[in-house]
């Protein structure tokens, strides 16, 4: 490609609306992301009342529910949608299309040395199928009879027959083809990705010397294609069970007083297609929050991250073994118990890479120089919540413990801490370090720091003593436990955790004035305020298409040269305590080989 | 109207941040630092905050284990209930070894070693030794639980079909569950949803001989210190029988029959009577009878007293009343136990009429 790349002329609509350059993309997906953000932890907080305080009414529940709030009450069938919808917008739209989607675009053709995406055809297309199906899925709020509501995870016959639930009619065939769509606009946007990070490296750029982000978003986008392509087909034979009347995952079924003909077909058979994807799912979610960090926990520890090698290697291996423990979310689904000890011993084997990246992390930190800029806090905050949620993983995948806390609200603990707000964490962290790549301005560290610490608390008030209510044997996905007063004590600790929440999600407002009002009155930033090693400071501060002005930069060293001494104890570059990546060797300084 | 007052607080507390940053942009005066990039101050202030963060944390895990202890369910009613006891005892344990350490860890070099002007970060990229260590502890460590699992795994899941063990049919639908007893001859008659007609509601095959004896109730009775081998069939959609005190959970599919078996080792009434459970329902009654005097001001019916009992729940979303779907378990001695089947209808009683 030439340094003339993309002299054409932009009408409004090629650059802001149907834009082929993946530094508009990437802030469309962001933007996006956000917006399902704000739906989906509105919806956490209605039903987290309603746990809190049950069949109580509420006049905002009225407001926002219309219909299927009598009188302000929340009705148990709209409790289902909600929890089901959160769960659907948090897992695929914000914390896959909004994270990966967001920091894939930017970073991989800024931190390899391209000048965009290897096609940017199909990296907008891939946008817009991801903006048609947000469209649909919040669209499907709206329709007569309600959303789907047969839990994120779908699993037919309940999803597949409307007879079961309001929410397995219209609601669940939008939810499949929004789906359906997401996972077209995923592929495009993986297939993309891995292209790029193959071919389009400058000069100098080897695979081992990309940094870990590029990394994680590389193995991101292979998992990707190699397991959603499974869900589609799950959703498609799940569309020909509810609309053909065939016999995938349904038999034997007599409801509304009525013998259903389908005979043979078995649910089991979609719990493993969908877990098959809904596994590799999580680290399609966590990984690029842990590339975002490590990035992150080396400029800002002013030291190099620590065991390169090791880091990659344990990304490649917790990809490679996501893929094949799919069956620990199936304990016990009746499937048969030898299939159990195979999954329990490959499940905790993914241990032994978290527990690596954990303790190079830390190490990165020992003896360093940190500097506590608002994506460091939200990088070493994810570190602390992926200890906390790996830890209890240990629990949950082992097929013996599984077996009384399985759906239990241990499980939601677990969950949300090791994939839900760590990811999180790694957006937050990712939108504070790049936000002056993304809009040439600074976000006001001040809000940050408010965001980070009440955040930082709140979620840890949330989701802490939730894992004692699961050990109590509270199952998840219950509109209401007061049918059971055995249940009568866990009252006070609902309220505290509803209160927690409300606290954690206010905070976000705080986020979110600050984005915001930083895009437009935000202090101009400089060309490279983290002083950091990576490629993508060498770009102009405004952004321009094809990003270098000139020739492409050639990459002469890894990025991780924080802090390094010649032998003569001084500075690479004298005076300052980082080596940009296009520094050439200097005298006097060992070469590592990485 | 409530609404619209919330929007307007949330505009004014919007409104208030910003007059607030705008404040603290002008107190800072003209020679502070703007440019929005950590510096020495920052750095000394986050860097405490760490160090207080990790104290919050401890303090919320003491608080949780402390003042939740009694959520922690109470000693196992089953006999395979001891082997998973005591494997979730050595993995909490572990697990809050691990992460007090690990937290510690990470906060204190956040704080310690917080950024200052003239301090240089040491370049230290990799050791193999360090990483051998952190790779090979938790394989050694993971190795044992492994084993230690599958080895509880295998011992729970393995059924004798050949034991003198009492077969029982849990059969759900939305959103209730049924027991069905083998009776005399301790075998099931064949069903199937396609039998289902009037009050042969469980679809139990009436030309099938070994079903003409079996009982079918809403209550689960069982004799202490007897085996279950518990059948489990659904008529429309998944469920869960999930029988906490008893550590024992199944899924419930239609199309076909899960199993899973356990022997129960303490009747209801010895549950009632150990000391956990005499606390705990009576932190159960005091906060009932508090929900009671609220009832009553607002002219409604009091809450009955509770008292404990074993139950079974459905654990996997089915629906509207999914919440409510449950089974009372008794745990009684074979003598009683027989009084109560004896009493039951058999499925020959139940058609014939």
């Amino acid at each position: 490609m030439s340094a003339d790349h993309g002299h054409h002329k932009d009408t409004f609509i090629t650059k802001y609306i149907f834009s082929e350059d993946h530094h508009m993309i990437s802030k469309q997906y962001l933007i996006t992301g956000l917006l399902m953000g704000i739906i989906g932890i509105g919806m956490s907080l209605l039903f987290r009342m309603q746990l809190a305080w049950p069949e109580q009414s509420f006049q905002v529940f009225e407001v926002l529910l219309g219909k299927w709030a009598p009188e302000g009450v929340m009705d148990p069938n709209v409790y289902l949608a909600l929890v089901t919808i959160h769960g659907t917008i948090m897992v695929f739209f914000v914390l896959t299309a909004g994270l990966s989607g967001t920091f894939s675009n930017l970073l991989i053709p800024l931190q390899i040395g391209a000048r965009d995406m290897a096609s940017g055809f199909m990296n907008m297309v891939s946008y817009w199928l991801f903006f048609l199906s947000s469209i649909i899925m919040v669209f499907s709020l709206f329709i007569e009879a309600g959303p789907a509501a047969a839990g994120w995870t779908i699993y037919p016959p309940l999803s597949a027959l409307p007879q079961a639930m309001p929410g397995s009619g219209l609601g669940m065939t939008l939810w499949l083809v929004a789906m359906a769509i997401f996972i077209a606009s995923s592929l495009l946007g993986s297939l993309n990705y891995v292209v790029t990070v193959i071919n389009l490296r400058t000069k100098g750029m080897s695979m081992t010397r990309l940094p870990l982000t590029i990394w994680a978003f590389f193995v991101t986008a292979v998992i990707g294609v190699i397991s959603f392509p499974v869900l589609l087909s799950a959703a498609l034979l799940l569309i020909m069970d509810r609309s053909f009347g065939t016999s995938f995952y349904l038999s034997d079924i007599f409801i509304q007083g009525e013998v259903l003909h389908n005979q043979g077909g078995s649910p089991v058979l979609f719990e493993h297609l969908f877990w098959f994807l809904g596994h590799p799912e999580v680290y399609i979610v966590l990984l690029p929050a842990l590339g975002i960090t490590s990035e992150i926990i080396a400029t800002n520890a002013r030291k190099p991250i620590f065991g390169y090698r090791a880091m990659v290697g344990s990304i490649i291996a917790i990809a490679f073994l996501s893929t094949i423990v799919w069956g620990h979310h199936m304990f016990v689904s009746g499937m048969n118990p030898f299939l159990g000890s195979v999954f329990t011993f490959t499940t905790l084997l993914i241990a032994i890479p978290s527990a690596v990246k954990s303790f190079n992390y830390i190490t990165t930190l020992w003896k360093g120089n940190l500097q506590f800029n608002p994506g460091m806090l939200f990088s070493i905050g994810l570190v602390s919540t992926f200890i906390t949620g790996g830890l209890t993983g240990i629990i949950l995948g082992d097929s013996t413990l599984d077996i009384n806390v399985h759906d239990t609200y241990f499980v939601v603990a677990h969950f949300h801490l090791v994939m839900g707000i760590s990811a999180l964490y790694g957006l937050f962290a990712g939108v504070y370090h790049w936000f002056p790549k993304m809009y040439g301005k600074m976000m006001n560290k001040n809000l940050g720091y408010v965001h980070f610490w009440v955040t930082a608390v709140g979620a840890y008030g949330v989701f802490f003593p939730m894992h004692f209510v699961g050990m109590a044997g509270l199952p998840r996905r219950y509109y209401t436990y007061t049918n059971f007063p055995y249940f009568d004590d866990l009252a006070d600790t609902q309220v505290l955790i509803t209160v927690f929440a409300l606290i954690t999600a206010a905070a976000q407002l705080v986020f979110l004035y600050n984005f915001i009002y930083s895009i437009f009155y935000g202090k101009k930033a400089e060309q490279n305020p983290w002083k950091s090693n990576t490629l993508e400071w060498t770009t102009p501060v405004e952004h321009i298409h094809g990003n270098w002005p000139a020739e492409l930069p050639t990459v002469q060293r890894w990025a991780y040269d924080y802090s390094k001494t010649k032998e003569n104890g001084e500075y690479v570059i004298e005076g300052q305590d980082y080596t940009p990546q296009t520094t050439p060797v200097q005298e006097g300084e060992e070469e590592l080989t990485h | 109207m409530t609404i619209f007052l919330i929007l307007l607080i949330v505009a004014l507390l919007g409104v208030s941040v910003w007059q607030l940053s705008k404040i603290y942009k002008f107190t800072l005066g003209g020679d502070s630092d703007t440019s929005e990039i950590a510096n020495d101050k920052d750095n000394q202030t986050q860097g405490k905050l760490m160090l207080a963060f990790v104290i919050f944390l401890y303090g919320l895990m003491a608080y949780c284990f402390i003042s939740y202890n009694s959520y922690f369910l109470p000693e196992t009613a089953s006999e395979h209930g001891k082997g998973y006891d005591m494997l979730m005892k050595i993995s909490v344990v572990l697990i809050m070894f691990v992460q007090i350490c690990t937290q510690f860890l990470l906060h204190f070099f956040a704080y310690k070693y917080r950024g200052k002007k003239d301090q240089k970060a040491l370049f230290f990229a990799d050791s193999h030794t360090l990483e051998l260590i952190w790779t090979g502890i938790p394989i050694i460590t993971l190795a044992g639980l492994i084993i230690y699992g599958l080895y509880t795994w295998v011992d729970i899941m393995h059924i004798d079909e050949e034991e003198d063990a009492m077969v029982v049919e849990l059969y759900a639908y939305q959103f209730a569950w049924r027991a069905r007893y083998a009776g005399a001859d301790n075998e099931l008659g064949k069903a199937n949803v396609r039998f289902i007609e009037g009050v042969n509601t469980l679809g139990v095959d009436e030309s099938d001989n070994y079903g003409q004896d079996d009982i079918i109730t809403n209550e689960l009775h069982l004799p202490v210190n007897k085996k279950v081998i518990f059948k489990l069939r659904s008529q429309d959609v998944l469920h869960s029988a999930y029988m906490p005190f008893f550590r024992a959970q199944m899924n419930v599919v239609p199309g076909m029959i899960t199993e899973f078996a356990y022997t129960p080792i303490k009747t209801t009434e010895e549950m009632r009577q150990t000391d956990f459970m005499l606390e705990k329902v009576e932190t159960i009654n005091n906060v009932r009878r508090e929900n009671s005097q609220k009832l009553i001001a607002k002219g409604e019916e009091a809450l009955e007293p509770y008292e404990f009992d074993y139950y079974l729940l459905c654990n996997k979303i089915c629906g509207a009343s999914h919440y409510n779907m449950q089974m009372k378990i008794v745990v009684e001695s074979e003598e009683d136990f027989n009084n109560w089947l004896a009493e039951q209808k058999t499925f020959r009683q139940v058609v014939s009429k």
